[in-house]
């Protein structure tokens, strides 16, 4: 395999990987847990490097994750005492325990092998260079393999608790009734995140591993209501992120995370406009539809009342146009419509319901008042 | 001791303790408003997503100068915050995923554009990384002019617009009711909250910037019920921890400024937590163990007063 | 018959949606000055959203809101309009006592900037008393019990020293001490000749506490005084029920 093929392989894994706990954190409204635990691996990193002497240990992997669900727990805690909100809890925990990291790792610079730059902004195009051998063999990028497993970690744990994760997100008091802990679950989706975290930071970095978790699936969040769709569609979209983002950094020669990036914001932002039914476009022309039907309904029923009560208010185009405090334009734009629609009838400055308008409005407001 | 008289005459410590005293200070006091407004981490989006801004000002401009690049974090922070607004308003994407997604792809966007930079024939980018993780160190005498003059203007908009800022992040229905335009009032609070975090930015780096805007006010809480009080503790607890971490990094060696700072700030955040009274934890495990015994004399527990 | 002066607001034709989507149609409503009105209506029938239109906190897609003088414009009647939103409404953990959050009452005839004066505290501590917070104007509101809060904002309400006061749902949560002290306070404030639009949900005391109603379902069903229109017919039309719960009521 050659060198881009295999880093954007890892790309593809890598981005379908946070892609899947990154669909719960959107909908359970944790987005931001992630940011804090992107940040604080980098102590468990540390602390676990001084036992183990060893960047590429298992046990980095497991510190790591160890310190994430540790992030969780103390935003937690502090956040229970009510004494500041949750969001400023969050806030508190984190820069601390980055703190930390970074003063041990500038302190001891000299015996740590461990660059600040390459754990939070990750460097991609080197991970083609650590090789798996196994017995002499070379099997490809050693990246391959552990990306590979998280996502398989990530797949089965989703695939087993789908179940249980989707009544925890959407109704934890049933959830709750029904027996599943929703504690179980919550901190089995952290630990999912912690784990998937540190083993994305060194191919992307730790800022942008919050790109991968939460951009695809707010993306597909536009896109679908249904949570398996939306699950494979935020995996799919990490993928096409992950390719495009390498290309557009392969041609433009910048940074690879950082063009992933990019490509997920763009993507997003296409989604944002375009989007049937939810995006900006098609939700502005509804909401306007909506708007002129509604001002019509209003006339009917504005003319329906006072045809029968009160004889003394004419319903002539000016009466209307001050009583429901229209401008002459959108006024006449409105009569003009259900005169086409054969519901009112234009004599002279007047405006009369025909009979057909009289039912529809009938029709109308018992749709609406008969709830 | 010597060591610490003598560091304090230093000409270098002082420009950097002053800088690092006027970041606490003017952050201690629009997080005040930010954190009771809820609005804690917008700090944080807003920091990580003035990245792009200060690359680009310094493309377009050429220039290393702090003003130029910080006009640029600004604009970029700006747009940040437009975006997570207009996202939220027309989807619906909740504010804590666009706040999210918005940083990080502005983060994106700023490493690609670094990495682009550095392929510039002639052009020296090591004082644009500065941003990232923040360098007191580097901070010059212009630098702190430019920190007083923003502090000024911010502090004087605090003062002037006090009753309205109050009644707004209180009960922003009654102020509008009142008449006060809650369109304006949020525009302008908005606008300072960014400002104080751009201008913070190069002494302790877009990570930790938002540590200086939640932590002092999130202390200052814990020992008073009056705003105003509490405004001014937060001042006082940001700037101490400025001049307090600026200090511990020059007298040990090898210890980062900005990371020196935030574990300070955060220390008094621990210590009101636990310990302000009235309101910390341990007056409340004290306040309970005293109501139990009084339950256990009394037999039964008390009826529920109803005042 | 009547003439114009003699009421206090008059909605006309008033729709008002959210996203559009419709939460009231066609309101037509005149509020007699000196009237103590209810509003009453199911759960999502938009009582608060008529409150907060007529407030001016909310754009109306048609109609308009008019207050005696002929004028629809908050800003300009800021000083005449009072208004007690639900409790739930705000952070009762933000730092500020009794008489701090009284005292807003008298933000809107100071204007921007202008700081209050000694007379303002000194009406702040008069409102207290009236609603029988005085011993606790230095407590933070954090310590005060759902009725104390109401009795706040009821304070801060009094200071604004209004014509026309909208109150949403004061009643809800409160102890039975509080809820004697607000309703002769409603009287009060009749006898002073002020028009008050309460926001109700307690059905059995409507006819005790008030003597005008307005009972609205997305639109209005009935309003007027509250012998001639809280009956069971009108009451079965606002909130589609057989009537059999209601008859115990009226």
């Amino acid at each position: 395999m050659s060198p881009q093929i295999e880093i954007q392989l890892i790309a593809v894994i890598v981005a379908v990987a946070c892609a899947l706990p990154g669909t719960f954190l959107v909908l359970r409204k944790m987005s931001m847990m992630s940011d804090s635990i992107t940040h604080t691996i980098l102590l468990g990193i540390v602390l676990a490097f001084f036992v183990t002497h060893d960047l590429s240990s298992p046990f980095l992997i497991a510190g790591a994750a160890l310190i994430g669900v540790v992030t969780v727990w103390l935003t937690e805690l502090l956040s229970r005492t009510r004494l500041l909100a949750e969001d400023a809890a969050i806030g508190v925990v984190f820069p601390l325990l980055f703190s930390i990291a970074i003063i041990l790792i500038t302190r001891y610079a000299g015996s740590v092998h461990l660059d600040t730059d390459s754990v939070l902004l990750g460097e991609l195009a080197f991970a083609p260079f650590d090789r798996m051998l196994i017995g002499g063999t070379d099997i490809g990028a050693k990246a391959i393999y552990t990306s590979g497993i998280l996502l398989l970690i990530n797949l089965a744990a989703i695939i087993i608790f789908f179940k249980e994760a989707k009544v925890v997100t959407f109704d934890p008091m049933l959830a709750a009734v029904l027996g599943f802990s929703p504690a179980f679950v919550h901190y089995g989706l952290m630990t999912l995140v912690s784990l998937t975290t540190v083993g994305a930071f060194q191919a992307v970095g730790s800022v942008l591993v919050v790109a991968f978790m939460i951009g695809p699936p707010v993306t597909a969040y536009l896109l679908t209501d249904d949570l398996r769709r939306m699950l494979i569609l935020s995996g799919a979209i990490g993928a096409v992120n992950g390719i495009l983002g390498y290309q557009a950094a392969a041609l433009l020669d910048v940074s690879i995370a950082g063009s992933m990036a990019v490509v997920t914001g763009l993507l997003f932002m296409l989604v944002f406009v375009f989007a049937p039914y939810r995006g900006l476009i098609s939700s502005l022309l509804r909401r306007r539809n909506q708007k002129l039907e509604f001002a019509k309904t209003t006339l009917l029923f504005h003319l329906a009342s006072h045809e029968d009560s009160e004889k003394d208010i004419k319903p002539d185009i000016d009466t209307i146009q001050t009583h429901l405090h229209w401008t002459a334009k959108f006024t006449s734009k409105i009569i003009g419509s259900l005169e086409h629609e054969g519901y009112v009838q234009l004599s002279g400055n007047l405006t009369n319901l025909t009979e057909e308008g009289r039912s529809a409005s009938i029709r109308d407001y018992n749709a609406l008042f008969s709830r | 001791m010597n060591s610490v008289s003598a560091l304090f005459l230093d000409y270098t410590f002082q420009t950097v303790a002053l800088g690092s005293a006027l970041l606490g200070l003017i952050s201690g006091v629009l997080g005040s408003f930010a954190v009771l407004r809820k609005q804690s981490l917008l700090g944080d989006g807003v920091s990580h997503s003035a990245l792009p801004g200060v690359v680009m000002a310094f493309v377009l401009l050429g220039s290393k100068k702090t003003e130029v690049l910080l006009m640029g974090a600004l604009i970029s922070g700006l747009l940040a915050t437009l975006f997570i607004v207009g996202v939220v308003r027309h989807t619906r994407v909740k504010f804590d995923s666009a706040l999210a997604l918005v940083m990080s792809v502005f983060f994106g966007l700023g490493l690609v554009l670094l990495t682009y930079v550095q392929k510039i024939p002639n052009s020296n980018q090591a004082g644009l990384k500065r941003f990232i993780f923040g360098q007191a160190s580097t901070l010059l005498q212009r630098d702190i002019i430019l920190m007083i003059i923003c502090g000024l203007v911010l502090l004087s908009l605090v003062l002037l617009f006090w009753k309205e800022f109050k009644l707004f992040t209180f009960d922003t229905d009654f102020a509008q009711s009142l008449g006060f335009s809650s369109k304006k009032l949020n525009l302008l609070l908005s606008f300072m909250i960014v400002l104080a975090i751009i201008i913070g930015l190069q002494t302790v780096g877009v990570i930790l910037m938002s540590a200086m805007l939640i932590a002092p006010p999130v202390a200052a809480r814990q020992w008073t019920n009056k705003l105003w009080i509490m405004v001014t503790l937060s001042a006082l607890f940001g700037a101490m921890s400025g001049i307090t971490g600026t200090a511990a990094s020059s007298l040990v060696p090898k210890l980062p400024t900005g990371p020196a700072i935030v574990v300070c700030v955060s220390i008094i955040v621990l210590f009101s937590i636990l310990f302000a009274p009235g309101r910390g934890v341990l007056y409340r495990i004290y306040q309970r163990r005293k109501n139990k015994i009084l339950y256990k004399l009394e037999g039964g527990s008390p009826d529920v007063p109803s005042n | 018959m009547e003439k114009q002066q003699n009421y206090a607001v008059e909605v006309e034709d008033l729709t008002v949606a959210y996203d559009a989507r419709p939460v009231l149609w066609d309101i037509d409503l005149k509020i007699p000055k000196g009237k103590l009105m209810a509003v009453v209506g199911p759960n999502g029938a938009g009582k608060t959203t008529l409150i907060k239109a007529m407030l001016g906190l909310l754009k109306p897609v048609t109609g308009a809101v008019r207050f005696a003088d002929g004028s629809g414009d908050v800003r300009v009647l800021k000083n005449r309009i009072g208004y007690v939103p639900q409790s739930g409404s705000v952070d009762w953990d933000f730092p500020a006592t009794v008489q701090d959050v009284v005292l807003m009452g008298c933000y809107g005839k100071l204007g921007w900037i202008r700081r209050p004066r000694k007379m303002d505290i000194e009406l702040t501590k008069q409102t207290l008393q009236k609603v029988g917070m005085q011993n606790y104007a230095s407590r933070q509101i954090s310590q005060l019990s759902g009725g104390q809060q109401q009795r706040v904002f009821l304070a801060r309400a009094l200071a604004q020293e209004a014509e026309v006061y909208f109150m949403d749902e004061p009643f809800k949560g409160v102890d039975a001490q509080t809820e004697r002290a607000i309703v002769s306070l409603l009287k009060e404030l009749k006898e002073q000749g002020k028009t008050v639009v309460v926001v109700h949900h307690d059905l059995q005391t409507v006819p005790d506490y008030f003597d005008w109603v307005t009972l609205i379902n997305l639109r209005v069903v009935a309003s007027g005084p509250v012998d001639e229109v809280f009956h069971e017919e009108n009451l079965k039309k606002t909130y589609h029920s057989s009537g059999a719960l209601l008859r115990s009521v009226v």
